[in-house]
């Protein structure tokens, strides 16, 4: 018993010595962009001429498409092609780690291209270059013609491995893009890739369009148009070309936007200078009214989960943002700051609401929690409104109009990119003038 | 005119007294100011435990008899330091301890680099950082006491606080080393529990010998691609850090250390 008793002490000493490991709490990073290198990739030599298209250069093109996305994030520090050392063939099959952490890259991207059976095969590989090992690889198989959207698929599969959260390279925006005199503006809907390429003209510019939005399967437009001078909702079929207007209401409907499973769209019913929020049902027609309300309530937006219903009101004398169930109940105010509030958006993470901010003639793009807490204002303009978020939530794009003379001249609307952070402010290049942008949900999932 | 010759007598008798009584004030040795102190700023965390006063005082007194002592071992010849490396663990043998006094006698070359790199004035400073770290750690009292004993015996240099860990500052300079290497992943979720906890197994010099996540179960569980990514960049950091900003001396007490990673905070911004 005795003995026992001593090795039970003996052993409460040795568990006691075995735990003095010393630890270390590290509570802090730093944040500068990731430095990556992207080698041009290679181009198998058989497949250098293949028809029109000029595969040759697909290897450099390519890599700069990922370097510019990944440039545009503001958390990755693409390093300068001069500076690499190892050829894009043999870095492919295994690169030399210490050449290119010689350079500081943190992580490598490499990749090959060729054409088998008339077919444009690419695959990428991305290396940790601390740890020397392999971090993801993937080959895409597509018609030649679009190795565009398999530079920013890439860019989205690197993204994701890198930084946890879904990529948003692979989408498109739509937006209003503008022409002429400010006094005789043409707005014709426009779709173009993030980046800025591929751009399309969906209208013709004879009707003045506002408020684009897609729907959760891109191929679904949404949209307000002054067709015969009275304010309607359409709806827009993006591959047929068809578009319709949403319900049969008397009056003008207009903020229109669709539900998180695409089934309903939701906008504001304007009559007797009362407006509401109402829902049609695409499918069955079926209009409901959500909001009743004597004040101007308009721009809902949806959660994500359907649950909840954001919009703005000016019930309590200023214009605020209001939350409510999805079928109208429990309405509640949430920001009560000083200042008008408009144009919320919920986020696709769930977590933020993004708004419009007017106080003393300037406006903010800003951010709050979806009870009203933790309000952020993210940047500061003459004229800017109209948030939508990234696919990821991470980045919310908006237009920026700059103040115009007395005829007009010097007016410029340009649509502009701000990471959830308050970083990262950056211009999106547009053929034309440009307003009211509206980010498409992931391409490809 | 006499009587103006009187005053002007005394007059200059009682400013030749007042400068007499006044002088040996003036002939005072300047205040002997301690020498400056320089105190870390540190955040009070849970091991900072203030212990009782009464214990305190004797550990105190105790201790300065045993820096009295320590002088007079300070200023003899560094034979009696010799072949003792840094890392090496005191025994607990008291007559083994007697016996590598001899043998370090037969070796008065070697000279441990703390010993050689303290002047004089600094020597008479020297405080044996257990204590302190004992008056600030009640629950390390006990083994600080038996540490001086052996000091007593074997005239230990041993200055550090490596029976507690890092001291503060060696524990800072290596946060802060990581900090610079370690790249957040920004999209990371803060309201989820993302503690990465690492271990490493260092070597003399810093440099990593084996590294290992603690939780990498749970990196390969669905649902967990953030904490992977989050566990994947500590591990670079790490890495890129190396070698690691380690204390000269004390190899087995740091020879093994785990860190812990935890965003949340820098991600709430």
């Amino acid at each position: 018993m005795k003995k026992l008793f001593i090795i039970f002490l003996l052993n409460i000493f040795y568990i006691n010595e075995s735990f003095a490991l010393i630890e270390v709490d590290i509570t802090r990073g730093n944040l500068d962009p990731l430095p990556i290198a992207v080698s041009p990739l290679h181009v198998d030599v058989k497949s250098e001429n293949f028809n029109d298209v000029k595969v040759k250069n697909l290897g450099n093109n390519i890599s700069e498409i990922i370097e510019n996305n990944f440039r545009a994030t503001g958390l990755f520090n693409p390093l300068k092609k001069e500076s690499f050392v190892q050829k894009p063939d043999i870095a492919h099959l295994k690169p030399r780690f210490e050449d290119w952490r010689l350079i500081k890259a943190q992580a490598l991207v490499t990749g090959k291209i060729l054409i088998k059976e008339g077919k444009l095969k690419i695959e990428f590989r991305l290396w940790d270059l601390a740890a020397a090992k392999e971090m993801t690889a993937l080959a895409f198989t597509t018609t030649p013609s679009n190795w565009r959207r398999v530079a920013h698929i890439i860019s989205d599969k690197i993204y994701e491995r890198l930084t946890g959260e879904e990529g948003y390279f692979d989408t498109r925006i739509i937006y209003v893009a503008e022409s002429g005199l400010k006094s005789q503006r043409v707005k014709k809907l426009a779709i173009m890739d993030q980046d800025g390429a591929n751009t399309k003209y969906l209208t013709l510019g004879n009707e003045l369009v506002l408020t684009p939005r897609f729907n959760p399967t891109n191929q679904m437009v949404t949209y307000m148009s002054y067709f015969r001078n009275m304010p309607r909702v359409y709806l827009l079929d993006i591959e047929t070309g068809t578009q319709e207007i949403v319900g049969n209401f008397p009056g003008m409907t207009f903020a229109p936007r669709f539900s998180p499973d695409g089934k309903k769209i939701v906008m504001s019913f304007a009559k007797d200078g009362n407006s509401d929020i109402y829902t049609m049902d695409i499918e069955t027609r079926v209009v409901e009214r959500i909001s009743d309300h004597s004040s101007i309530d308009t721009s809902p937006s949806f959660s994500p989960d359907g649950k909840f219903i954001t919009f703005n009101s000016d019930r309590s004398g200023l214009q605020q943002i209001y939350v409510m169930k999805s079928d109208g109940s429990e309405v509640k105010r949430i920001t009560f700051g000083n200042g008008i509030y408009g144009t919320p958006v919920w986020s696709p993470r769930g977590d933020l609401i993004a708004f419009t901010k007017m106080r003393k003639g300037r406006f903010y793009i800003g951010v709050m929690r979806t009870d009203g807490t933790g309000e952020r204002l993210l940047t500061e303009n003459y004229y800017q409104e109209a948030p939508s978020w990234s696919p990821n939530g991470r980045v919310i794009v908006f237009y920026r109009e700059t103040k115009a003379g007395l005829k007009g001249e010097g007016f410029s609307a340009k649509l502009w990119s701000i990471d959830i952070t308050g970083y990262n402010e950056r211009e999106l290049k547009t053929e034309t003038d440009a307003s009211d942008p509206s980010w498409s949900s992931l391409l490809t999932k | 005119m006499i009587k103006s010759l009187i005053y002007s007598l005394t007059f200059h008798s009682v400013m030749i007294l007042l400068t007499i009584l006044s002088l040996p004030f003036m002939l005072r040795e300047p205040i002997d100011l301690p020498p400056i102190v320089s105190v870390e700023l540190i955040q009070i965390s849970d091991k900072t435990n203030i212990p009782f006063a009464p214990k305190a005082r004797k550990i105190i007194e105790e201790n300065k008899k045993k820096e009295e002592e320590r002088l007079v071992s300070e200023q003899a010849p560094p034979s009696a330091k010799a072949k003792e490396k840094p890392d090496r663990i005191p025994l607990p043998n008291d007559k083994k301890e007697e016996k590598k006094i001899v043998k370090k006698k037969q070796n008065p070359e070697e000279v441990k680099p703390e010993i050689r790199q303290s002047s004089e004035f600094e020597k008479k400073k020297i405080v044996d950082t257990n204590q302190i770290a004992a008056l600030i750690d009640k629950a390390k009292e006990e083994k600080a006491v038996k540490q001086k004993n052996k000091a007593k015996i074997t005239q230990s240099s041993q200055k550090n606080s490596f029976a507690t860990g890092l001291t503060l500052s060696e524990e800072d300079a290596l946060r802060a080393q990581i900090f610079g290497c370690w790249s957040v992943p920004l999209g990371l979720p803060y309201d989820e529990n993302l503690l990465v906890r690492i271990k490493l197994n260092l070597k003399k010099d810093g440099t990593i010998m084996k590294s290992e996540i603690l939780d990498h179960q749970r990196m390969n569980r669905p649902g967990q691609k953030f904490y992977k990514v989050l566990a994947e960049s500590a591990l670079r950091a790490v890495r890129l850090c190396q070698p690691l900003k380690v204390p000269p001396t004390g190899y087995d007490k740091w020879k093994e250390i785990q860190l812990n990673f935890n965003p949340t905070e820098m991600l709430r911004g």
